[in-house]
């Protein structure tokens, strides 16, 4: 069939086309905001509907790219490749099934340009998905790159009252990493004289030149991750942001980090991978303990997820350069259900933000008694993010864990600190903001959820369980392709030190 | 080598540049002796004379070498002098509405504009010291008078004054440069002098000849060291002739920077390398750091454009086809930026009609004109290099060449100058866009609004309309140069 021939570019170019549409609606009054939001609500239903379909077309048996794309445009150089494999194609659902959340919060939070708000969601919304999807070494820069004005724009308009410092902070950590890695992507095309990532997934780079790529990736991913110490910009960026940017950013650009170490640093330098391990379990290990211990004494309330955030990529990038199969698998379901945890997390801040206007810790206290519903979500959440079993936040972290202590026993035995600590800061703030008496005056009128709000949270809670208990869709889709990335990880760096017995031989 | 210059035939490379040369005389006598008419119909007349010549310049593909060998019809001349020629006319359209305000509504503008722009075709295609020099020198002078046009303005008379003393300087290094060069090679067409000269017995008086050819040149570019009079100029001249200063000249004295150095100094060039490869960087750093303390938009643009041409010499630094690719995709993608960002900023007047010159009277625009906003937001996030956007194009083809090379060096200090650029770019969306509005604009004429809806269309689907053909134009471009 044509249609699902060009599946992805369907997928990755829907949202465009609505923003396109919104351009062309006029009025700045209530109804056409209102008929603004219902458009950009359609477009990215419609979009989650084509992903959620896409899941189901792909074949999770088949170990290479799927619904390939395949033009050459400029020269020899860069073309309109795109396809997804087992490693990549979760995270396009990931992506379409959060963006209508991100929408609905439009009706709370968001009062002022409107339109704007939306067009700018619209075409990060490609960009995401177009990073994902494509199979061009270029564009994948492109659409990773290309996230950045849409971040910016959303942080320094529709954020908070330090939004300015926040935004340029964002911005000027990412594109200093990233402009590194453009020079890398150079670099490998005069090498291997292709852009195309299926050609250059199996093309060998010279160990020695290895290294050098590996630093340059290495810079744009780790503070795109973020991993300590590159992390600085995060908590300011989620605190500022609007509810819909902080569940963007941390739901799928921070994976976007994590996509890109899987999919290059892995797959493509693994001599260079095998060789920075060990650096990147010390700064995960890092990650996980010093964030968590920062998360403890917080007292804004989206600060203490970011940091949290912070805390759960270590995991990842621990279970990913563990490099055997059951990293690869426990990083992509940490990923995952991170994505929809702290999305979800992120969205029920903004529930009580958009009432009381203000993210203090010790301004709420007692919320059980007005909003036993919202109390319920919120412990789903906070149980997911602590990582109890049952809940899909389990999988990810014992998997990666059980990976890493395949490698390194105390690895994995420091980052079972990071467990104890992550239910430590997590509990005591559902206890500080659910519990205790409600005795403050402002919190006396609170409202519970209303419709639109459960509408957003209700589908989430369901997943968080569903893969608690049943993580199987995610890690069949997974399997095959995780396993190639983990062979082939094995296959190099076991014959790495042969083949330089062979070279010094001569 | 005789050519037949008798036979209007064998002249039919250089018909775009009769076509401009006739054109221009007859423009000046229209205008001298058709009384009262409007200095607005000239103008319009010379951008259909524009237009045409371009128009013949496609249709024309004839291409060789003419006048005894002076000058040079190829695929790098016709490229360039497009897009001179799409400037130049551009730059034309922009000044329409607003002559008046900045004191250039003569006939004699028009007319200037046209000989400056013949001066540059020249450049493009001379091959041959004595013609580079009179192609130079018709642009210069013309130049010279257009900046201070506005008489009574004495930021303009200054601007007009601090342009001739530093270009004539400049076409003094020049000539100094080209007669050490005649002198140790015996010949002054610049394909012969590449016969001249090997790598092993260059004489050092040939490398001062080339190092004066080359800062003489530089002068015009306005690469650093040689860019002091550029935020000078570029503030005190009338917005209009510093929107056409920053597009066509630039792309005529890159032409000729090119073709020297890739032509006639082809055998040395790890020599000229080295001097391209500190003006570039230079030129890179000092910008993005100098720019950010600035409050004039067109000062900003100043630096802005040194920046630029600093990054399009990385593509040159590397001395290969790529390379000059590169740099040719990259001026296309500059002029399309520079032609759009001075039609904002020719749109932008306050309610009583004052021109707007400063980023703070930019507060909150997005709220009051988001047109114009979005579109300057557009420029600015492809002037910084971000994908999706032409910029990101424009500085992948350089760099790509420069990294083909092995020049890592540059290309690192080249993005990490961009990083450090784009703080003062942003800064203009801060203003815009984070900001609370504070003054009321006045309307923005239609013919604005259009140039500016088709840059920005161009910026923004960059990758999937102009991309293919652009860059195969430059590849054919460079390709006649190697």
């Amino acid at each position: 069939m044509i249609f699902s021939d060009h599946l992805l570019t369907v997928i990755t170019f829907l949202p465009t086309l609505g923003a396109l549409v919104l351009l062309f609606v006029g009025g700045r009054d209530e109804a056409s905001e209102n008929l603004s939001r219902w458009i950009a609500l359609g477009f990215t239903l419609a979009t989650a509907g084509l992903s959620l379909w896409l899941w189901a077309l792909f074949d999770p048996a088949n170990t290479g790219f799927q619904f390939v794309e395949d033009y050459n445009w400029i020269g020899d150089s860069i073309g309109y490749r795109m396809g997804v494999d087992g490693i990549s194609v979760l995270f396009i659902p990931l992506t379409a099934v959060l963006m209508p959340a991100v929408v609905l919060t439009s009706w709370g939070s968001i009062t002022k340009r409107v339109k704007e708000y939306l067009i700018v969601f619209l075409v990060l919304e490609t960009f995401m998905i177009g990073a994902f999807a494509t199979l061009d070494l270029a564009m994948f820069y492109v659409f990773f790159e290309g996230t950045l004005i849409p971040m910016f724009l959303i942080i320094g308009i529709w954020g908070g009252s330090r939004r300015i410092q926040a935004t340029y902070k964002f911005f000027f950590y990412s594109f200093t990493g990233t402009v590194l890695m453009l020079i890398a992507i150079m670099a490998m095309f005069w090498q291997a004289g292709t852009l195309d990532i299926k050609q250059l997934l199996t093309f060998k780079f010279p160990p020695e030149v290895q290294t050098w790529l590996w630093i340059a990736f290495f810079a744009s991913f780790a503070v795109k991750m973020p991993m300590w110490p590159f992390h600085r910009w995060l908590p300011e960026a989620h605190v500022e942001a609007p509810t819909g940017g902080s569940v963007i950013l941390a739901a799928i650009l921070l994976k976007l980090g994590g996509y890109g170490f899987i999919r290059f640093s892995i797959s493509m330098f693994p001599d260079a991978s095998h060789q920075f391990a060990n650096f990147v379990f010390v700064l995960s290990i890092a990650a996980i303990i010093i964030t968590s211990l920062i998360a403890l004494v917080q007292t804004d309330i989206k600060k203490l997820i970011a940091y949290s955030s912070v805390a759960h990529m270590g995991f990842v990038t621990m279970g990913i350069f563990a490099g055997n199969i059951y990293g690869i698998h426990g990083a992509i379901f940490q990923m995952i259900s991170h994505g929809i945890v702290s999305a979800a997390l992120f969205l029920c801040v903004g529930v009580i933000y958009d009432r009381m206007h203000t993210r203090d810790i010790e301004a709420y206290g007692g919320l059980v008694e007005r909003m036993p519903r919202y109390a319920v979500a919120f412990m789903v959440f906070t149980m997911a993010n602590v990582g109890l079993p049952g809940t899909s936040g389990f999988v990810g972290e014992f998997l990666t864990m059980f990976s890493v202590f395949q490698v390194n026993t105390w690895v994995a035995f420091f980052a079972a600190f990071g467990v104890i600590l992550s239910a430590a800061y997590a509990l005591w703030l559902y206890r500080r903001v659910i519990f205790g008496a409600l005795t403050k005056e402002s919190l006396k009128g609170i409202l519970d959820l209303d419709k639109r709000e459960a509408f957003v949270l209700v589908p989430l809670i369901i997943l968080t369980i569903l893969f608690g208990f049943y993580p199987a869709p995610i890690l069949d889709a997974t399997a095959a392709s995780a396993n190639v990335v983990a062979e082939n990880f094995a296959n190099a760096i076991g014959a790495a030190p042969a083949a330089v017995a062979a070279a010094t031989g001569h | 080598m005789q050519s037949d210059v008798t036979s209007f035939a064998s002249l039919a490379p250089a018909y775009p540049e009769l076509l401009m040369a006739v054109g221009a005389v007859v423009v000046l006598l229209l205008a001298l002796f058709w009384k009262n008419v409007r200095p607005g119909v000239i103008a319009v007349i010379a951008i259909v004379l524009l237009l045409a010549t371009l128009a013949v310049l496609v249709l024309q593909p004839a291409s060789g070498v003419l006048f005894n060998g002076i000058v040079i019809v190829d695929g790098f001349a016709r490229y360039m002098k497009a897009l001179v020629l799409g400037a130049a006319a551009a730059t034309v359209l922009i000044s329409l509405s607003n002559s008046k305000e900045h004191g250039i509504d003569k006939f004699e503008y028009s007319v200037l504009v046209l000989l400056a722009t013949l001066g540059m075709m020249i450049m493009v295609s001379a091959n041959d010291l004595m013609s580079l020099y009179i192609g130079l020198e018709l642009q210069s002078l013309a130049l010279y008078v257009v900046a201070a046009m506005k008489r009574e303005d004495h930021r303009a008379a200054e601007a007009g004054i601090k342009y001739f003393v530093l270009g004539a300087l400049s076409s003094g290094m020049l000539l100094y440069g080209a007669s050490l060069v005649y002198g140790f090679t015996g010949t002054t067409q610049l394909d012969q002098i590449v016969a001249a000269i090997t790598l092993e017995t260059r004489s050092i008086g040939l490398i001062f000849g080339m190092v004066f050819l080359l800062a003489g040149i530089a002068f015009k570019i306005s690469a650093v060291p040689f860019h002091m009079w550029t935020p000078d100029v570029y503030e005190g001249a009338p917005t209009p002739v510093t929107a056409f200063f920053a597009a066509a000249p630039k792309v005529a004295a890159m032409a000729l920077f090119i073709r020297m150095t890739t032509v006639s100094f082809g055998p040395i060039t790890k020599d000229w390398q080295q001097i391209v490869i500190f003006l570039s960087i230079a030129s890179m750093v000092l910008a993005s750091f100098a720019a950010i303390g600035q409050n004039n938009l067109k000062r900003l643009l100043a630096y802005s454009s040194i920046g630029h041409v600093g990054f399009a010499l990385v593509g040159l630094s590397a001395g290969t086809a790529v390379g000059v690719e590169g740099v040719a995709v990259y001026m296309a993608i500059y002029v399309a930026m520079t032609v759009g960002i001075f039609a904002c900023v020719l749109a932008l007047r306050t309610e009583d009609g004052r021109p707007v010159e400063t980023i703070t009277a930019l507060a909150g625009l997005a709220q009051r004109k988001p047109f114009v906003a979005a579109i300057i937001a557009i420029l600015m996030f492809s002037l910084i290099g971000l994908p999706p956007l032409a910029g990101f194009f424009a500085k992948w083809q350089v760099f790509l060449a420069a990294v083909e090379q092995n020049l890592f060096v540059l290309a690192v200090i080249g993005v990490l100058a961009s990083a450090v650029s784009a703080f003062y770019y942003l800064r203009i969306i801060k203003v815009m866009y984070f900001d609370e509005p504070v003054a009321k604009f006045a309307t923005v004429p239609g013919e604005l609004t259009a140039v500016m809806a088709g840059v920005g269309f161009l910026i923004v689907t960059y990758f999937f309309t102009v991309a293919r053909p652009l860059t195969d134009a430059a590849h054919a471009a460079a390709g006649s140069l190697f």
